[in-house]
């Protein structure tokens, strides 16, 4: 028998789901071990019937689920617990599920807030209500799934790789529980370290790092030992895959900014890199702000909503 | 008063809607709502942030056209900071462009479109999809999959991300491309090109001419359009012109910097989301089916129309055929999925042009920026439409304020007004079937929101 998966997505961005798509033509052979019972991105199940008449949510019954987003307003409330209710083994996909994700970030406002600047933008109509006809209620702030609902598993990424997509599914057909990387990004990355430097403030990545583009990676200094702020050493590795490549980042030259969210389920991103710059003597009241240090992950209440800047 | 039907989630489409049908006591259209369930706030939460972070930040806006968003707000910043571009960095930029439109079209036709066609739009819902496509032709599946996964990864292994890109920096980007990387991504893209010839002939062969019912009638509404255009009035995803046309064609071209001038932005009740509108037609706003103002519409169809033409060959070609039969502009919702293919034509013909340009793999892509103070306006077409990030720094190049308009949104009124045209078209004396609400449904897929 297939096995069933569910798949819904809250408050997102469907990176999460073109992840799963780019798992490619290994998706379409697994397609005869699996049956999508339900999958808004792909098929046309609804929740209130076929026919639109029923006056209750309803997600079919699966084996699996997947939810990806954080959880923002009511309809997304509803959907989860249905989620929760109906799946046996509930996943957390991407980092919006599992830590709050980038639309996280609003946490740091009120929802007034956020009305008032984008209901008033240069271009808009003044006098227009805040819409509430037919719209989901916002909730007081972005929550990571777990803040409302069990879950099962933890699969972090924005987007997780598919290779841990795969191997999650996998795993799950054949009644195991899939096992993931905890370590942080430095330690899958192949950039050369050479310990603690004469580095004492952190740059803007507005300059070109030293790099010979014709060397591999395993021929760059790493980036934070060349003054750019990295969010390596306080992120969950696993945006390399499982073959051995680079982080994807770095690969690209360019510097982590800790998309997989803490090593720790229960790290603090700011906290942690605060701590690793200050213990290599590196001046913290010269970065431009802090707050982008928890952009993945200010669910959990580590990005609260005050007046002024941090 | 009769009863309410209730479509939800849409689907098959990127994001969060919903549909209500109050039906009258003879079971006709009462009103017909679509309802834009989501708000984010991106627009408050990069207040404050490092400008160079936030081209980072708002590719979450959407995952599947975030290379677009990466791009549009790269270039805001580059104003902002009135950066100088590295020659390279400015094509590397504009091949990743074109190619994300490619995948983007793939995706967008056989995965969420293609359905409706291939399985039928009255096919149960448990096989109208890609999977039951899968299975029905499962030749056709495997070369879908197969190609689609081809141009995502040629974007991945060049630029380190596909999904959520961080390649493209203020003054140019991150890392060059070697000669070896260009060959290889030269020969994949003739794969992709071949792949995209296939798909306009067999949509020409055995989709278009069976539903031509539903393409001349299903979602018809009368409206302008946005797109677009280089100096040429060659149709342009990375550069040029913003074109603003009416329903009777004719238009005006604006710099991107002057948007304010011409697009205002509606707040409605039933939606979260803005609906723009010509504030330079100065006719207001309505969404009135026989009498709209205001609206216009964005995407494939709308930069097909509104360019004067597409300079590369097989799609330009492809273009004259079009108008031939559909005149300019062409109205019907449903030649979106004509359209859609026609750029993704272009698109592959586009990049194969840009790779086949030597100084693409120049060393030098990228140069240093100063953070400092200024406004800047960056817009590309995503394949949802005329995408604009519009930024304010302050002297430590901080963002003060930003205003974005993206593709889809432009689409919302029209959106809407399609779906109440096909449901007043098709819900007839209290009869209602899946295929009925699919079609409904299908009025809004033609614009890939």
């Amino acid at each position: 028998m297939p096995v069933k998966i569910a798949s819904e997505w809250l408050n997102s961005c469907s990176g999460c789901e073109i992840a799963i798509l780019n798992l490619g033509e290994t998706l379409l052979d697994l397609l005869p071990e699996l049956t999508f019972v339900h999958i808004p991105v792909l098929m046309d199940h609804k929740y209130y019937g076929q026919l639109g008449d029923k006056d209750e949510i309803n997600i079919p019954e699966a084996k699996v689920g997947l939810l990806s987003g954080g959880i923002r307003n009511e309809e997304h409330l509803e959907v989860a617990s249905e989620m929760r209710k109906k799946c046996k083994v509930l996943i957390a996909l991407g980092t919006c599920a599992t830590h709050g994700g980038i639309p996280a970030m609003i946490n740091s406002y009120s929802n007034e807030e956020l009305f008032d600047r984008y209901y008033s933008t240069e271009g808009t109509d003044s006098g227009g209500q805040v819409p509430c006809n037919g719209v989901p209620k916002l909730l007081d702030r972005c929550y990571a799934v777990d803040e409302h609902i069990k879950v099962d598993i933890y699969l972090p990424g924005c987007p997780p790789h598919p290779d841990h997509i795969g191997a999650a599914l996998f795993a799950l057909l054949k009644d195991k529980n899939p096992e993931f990387p905890f370590r942080s990004v430095c330690d899958t990355c192949p950039a050369i370290r050479k310990g603690k430097g004469d580095v004492n403030e952190i740059k803007r990545f507005v300059t070109t790092p030293d790099f010979d583009p014709e060397e591999p990676l395993d021929k760059m200094q790493c980036l934070l030992e060349q003054g750019y702020l990295c969010s390596g050493p306080v992120t969950r590795a696993g945006c390399a895959g499982n073959n051995g490549d680079a982080p994807r980042c770095i690969s690209a030259r360019v510097p982590c900014r800790g998309c997989y969210g803490p090593v720790k389920q229960n790290g603090n991103q700011m906290l942690d890199m605060l701590n690793a710059l200050v213990s290599n003597g590196i001046d913290i009241s010269q970065l431009p702000e802090r707050e982008s240090l928890l952009r993945f992950s200010g669910a959990h209440n580590k990005l609260v909503c005050k007046k002024g800047s941090f | 008063m009769g009863k309410i039907i209730n479509i939800q989630p849409l689907s098959r489409i990127e994001g969060h809607a919903s549909i209500k049908i109050q039906l009258d006591d003879n079971g006709n259209v009462d009103k017909a709502v679509t309802h834009f369930n989501s708000i984010r706030g991106f627009e408050k939460y990069v207040q404050g942030k490092p400008a160079e972070e936030v081209t980072r930040i708002v590719t979450r806006i959407c995952g599947i056209c975030p290379w677009h968003h990466h791009l549009a707000s790269t270039k805001a910043v580059d104003a902002c900071f009135g950066a100088d571009i590295a020659p390279a960095g400015h094509l590397l930029r504009e091949c990743m462009q074109n190619m994300a439109h490619i995948n983007d079209k793939i995706l967008h036709f056989y995965f969420f479109a293609a359905p409706d066609f291939i399985m039928g739009p009255d096919a149960d819902y448990s096989v109208r999809n890609v999977i039951g496509i899968a299975k029905a032709v499962p030749d056709l599946a495997k070369q879908v999959f197969r190609m689609r996964q081809l141009g995502q990864m040629m974007m991945e292994k060049f630029a380190g991300k596909v999904i959520h890109p961080v390649a493209a920096v203020p003054g140019g980007f991150a890392k060059p491309m070697s000669e070896s990387q260009r060959q290889s991504l030269l020969n994949d893209t003739e794969k992709l090109l071949e792949f995209a010839e296939f798909t306009i002939k067999y949509a020409k062969e055995n989709i278009f001419p069976e539903y031509l019912e539903e393409i001349t009638s299903l979602g018809t509404i009368n409206t302008g359009f946005i797109g677009t255009v280089d100096d040429q009035g060659s149709l342009n995803f990375y550069k040029g012109k913003i074109r603003l046309m009416k329903p009777d064609g004719s238009y005006t071209d604006f710099d991107d910097s002057r948007y304010l001038d011409y697009i205002g932005e509606h707040v409605a009740d039933v939606s979260y989301g803005k609906y723009p509108y010509a504030k330079s037609w100065d006719e207001g706003f309505s969404m009135d089916l026989d009498m709209p103002r205001g609206i216009y519409r964005s995407n494939c169809l709308a930069r097909i129309n509104v360019c004067d033409n597409i300079s590369t060959p097989i799609a330009g070609a492809e273009l004259e055929t079009f108008r031939k039969n559909f005149g300019r502009p062409a109205q019907h919702t449903l030649l979106y999925h004509f359209a859609r293919l026609i750029e993704l034509v272009y698109a592959c013909e586009k990049t194969k042009e840009l790779l086949c340009d030597k100084n693409i793999a120049g060393k030098k892509t990228r140069l240093d920026v100063t953070p400092k103070a200024g406004r800047g306006v960056g817009h590309v077409e995503a394949p949802r439409g005329t995408l604009i990030h519009d930024y304010t720094t302050d002297d430590k190049g901080m963002i003060v304020s930003a205003n974005m308009i993206v593709g889809t949104t432009h689409n919302l009124a029209p959106i809407s007004m399609s779906v109440e045209q096909s449901a007043r078209l098709l819900i007839k004396d209290g009869f209602v079937d899946e295929g009925i609400l699919n079609k409904v449904e299908m009025a809004v897929r033609a614009y890939d929101p």
